[in-house]
């Protein structure tokens, strides 16, 4: 079970990760009168009408109109508000990447986007409704914080360090019900920090890099193929994808020298992306793959099932890592000192 | 309620020198959006002289007006305001445009002191004025946000998203300007994607629209002063105006949208606005009272 943590929201597993962020900014909010939440006609999809239940003065639901809903954020944030502003993470990053440009980051203001429905978790409203690219728009943009939670425990930890950090914050959830990850059953201490990576799983003989859903299923991988194949699968949830951990990414390839990255996201310019960017300035030879959307659009059907057709899923990662074993990489004597 | 005659010249001076020293930061910067900061400048100089409740020595007071200009290229109007009322070193507008300068062609909220938003992306400015004015709502603040809007700029769809909201909150305390120049950089906005009828379509989106000329003071603090008065709607001030206001070869002209001014033009222009205030003065000094 999580440490540190007050939230009864997180006392209940039973719900879905975007009911877990409505619980936690409604407790935010008790305590922090500057806290707003604004949506655009998502208030209930989105969880954050949760708050406007318990807050009707402090919440603005603007119709379906994002761009405005931002540069209304901004203003408010301008004036001392901490406004929350939810809608689904393909409309907030592509539709508003103006406003969140320019009226959030460029002024860089203290709003939170809480963008939900991201990757391919609403797969049944095919690829108008699949966000695989936010990640990769909202990364290239200055000042901005990116968090991508693996499951609901994690989502409400992120949602309060965007609250006692000053800044730009974007957070991408999933549409409906995570697998719990840092759970009951989790088993560890769970301590996080925005820009550190967790080692979900001890390893040396490779490494996995995940964020978001991915990362359960990385950790489901990394478990069978300890009993299956005796591989020693590090696994990092890789929460935070800007700031990078750097550090982790490091000493992922020193360690084990092969990495896999796993994402619910074209692998252009998200995760994969800043770890190969880490990856190429070091100079060290190593193994990678990245697993995610191959720069094609996603095919329609439950999130699960668009997972396991992407590769992304438990066996996806296994087929991956299976493969990474063999690859070869560049031999380099001298590695020990330079790092 | 109308100026009195000696508030009326005092803005005319006011607004003489101001026109000037755009003319001159223009002329510093080699080139630059003259066109609109000569038809905006009536409106900032107005508000800024007359009805916003700021403070220079505490630029960040948090019960301040805001004023947002949406337009945000008539930085090269915005910048000589806000020089001239002490918030910026006067040695910047010499350096207006040019590397390494705190003032570019839009103004940058977080290295230019007293401006209260980053614009220069049209469409943007009133949705961020209604998110100040929210936010007096709700931190129980009664200060009042202005927002002065391109009428070009109004093609923008994200406008209308703001205009609908600002009327659904009834949020009477944002006060908005269009600059009705009727150009925009590539010819006459009835030619490139008409807007007429123009203050209808702001009525239609539940605003009282009060048409104005624009490049009269009294009309305009009239206009203000019933948007000050707790009306039962959200007040769209249409102030018609003529792009490059006051310099003689550049009224009414698209092409001085944005433009260079070497030395001879700058000497001509310079000539062209004190006639131009001349004739303002005696305007003045006809019907105020």
């Amino acid at each position: 079970m999580a440490g540190g943590l007050t939230y009864t929201a997180l006392e209940s597993t039973e719900l879905s990760t975007a009911e877990i962020y409505g619980q936690t900014l409604v407790e935010l909010g008790r305590e922090h009168k500057e806290i707003v939440g604004l949506s655009a006609d998502l208030a209930g999809s989105t969880k954050i009408g949760v708050f406007g239940k318990e807050f009707p003065d402090r919440f603005f639901n603007v119709g379906i109109a994002e761009q405005n809903m931002f540069g209304i954020a901004a203003g408010m944030a301008k004036a001392g508000l901490v406004p929350f502003v939810s809608t689904f993470s393909i409309f907030a990053a592509l539709r508003s990447a103006d406003q969140i440009h320019t009226d959030i980051c460029y002024q860089n203001v203290n709003a939170k986007i809480i963008a939900t429905h991201s990757g391919t978790s609403f797969g049944q409203a095919g690829s108008t409704h699949h966000a695989i690219c936010d990640m990769a728009v909202i990364r290239s943009m200055p000042n901005i914080t990116l968090i991508c939670p693996a499951d609901g425990v994690e989502t409400a930890e992120a949602v309060q360090a965007a609250y006692e950090n000053f800044g730009p914050y974007y957070i991408r959830i999933n549409r409906g019900f995570d697998r719990v990850l840092y759970g009951k059953d989790y088993g560890k201490e769970y301590k996080f920090e925005v820009g550190k990576a967790i080692e979900v799983n001890p390893g040396t003989d490779i490494t996995v890099i995940a964020c978001g859903s991915c990362v359960y299923q990385a950790y489901q991988a990394a478990k069978f193929l300890e009993n299956a194949d005796g591989l020693k699968v590090r696994v990092l949830d890789m929460h935070t994808i800007k700031p990078l951990d750097k550090e982790a990414v490091l000493k992922a390839i020193q360690d084990t020298r092969r990495i896999i990255t796993v994402e619910d996201h074209t692998v252009i310019g998200g995760l994969g992306s800043a770890v190969a960017e880490v990856m190429a300035e070091a100079g060290k030879g190593c193994a990678f793959t990245r697993l995610g959307i191959q720069d094609k659009f996603a095919p329609i059907g439950l999130h699960e099932d668009i997972m396991s057709m992407l590769g992304i899923d438990c066996n996806g990662i296994i087929n991956a890592v299976r493969e990474a074993m063999n690859k070869d990489f560049e031999e380099d004597d001298d590695w020990d000192d330079e790092v | 309620m109308a100026l009195t005659k000696t508030e009326w010249l005092a803005l005319e001076k006011k607004a003489h020198e101001l026109r000037r020293l755009c003319l001159d930061t223009t002329f510093w910067a080699g080139s630059g959006h003259i066109g609109g900061g000569m038809s905006v400048m009536d409106m900032m100089t107005i508000l800024y002289h007359k009805y916003l409740n700021i403070k220079v020595d505490d630029p960040n007071w948090e019960d301040r007006d805001r004023f947002i200009l949406s337009k945000g290229h008539s930085g090269i109007a915005y910048a000589p305001v806000l020089v001239d009322k002490g918030f910026n070193d006067p040695e910047q507008l010499k350096t207006f445009n040019l590397t390494n300068s705190k003032m570019g062609i839009h103004l940058d909220s977080n290295k230019v002191i007293g401006v209260d938003a980053s614009t220069g992306s049209l469409g943007h400015g009133l949705s961020i004025a209604l998110g100040t004015a929210l936010a007096a709502r709700v931190l129980g603040k009664d200060y009042k946000t202005y927002c002065i809007l391109g009428d070009g700029e109004c093609d923008e769809g994200s406008n209308w998203e703001a205009a609908m909201s600002i009327n659904a909150f009834k949020a009477t305390n944002v006060i908005s300007f269009v600059d009705r120049n009727k150009c925009m950089i590539d010819g006459r906005t009835e030619d490139v994607i008409p807007l007429e009828p123009f203050c209808d379509k702001w009525r239609s989106f539940g605003f009282h629209v009060i048409e104005v000329d624009g490049h009269n003071l009294n009309e305009l603090s009239e206009a203000i002063d019933y948007a000050l008065g707790e009306p039962d709607a959200p007040v769209m001030i249409v102030a018609n105006t003529i792009k490059g206001a006051g310099i003689d070869f550049m009224e009414d002209d698209y092409h001085w949208h944005y433009g260079a001014i070497d030395e001879e033009k700058y000497e001509l222009a310079k000539k062209s606005l004190d006639k131009y205030y001349e004739k303002r003065k005696a305007r003045a000094e006809k019907e105020g009272i």
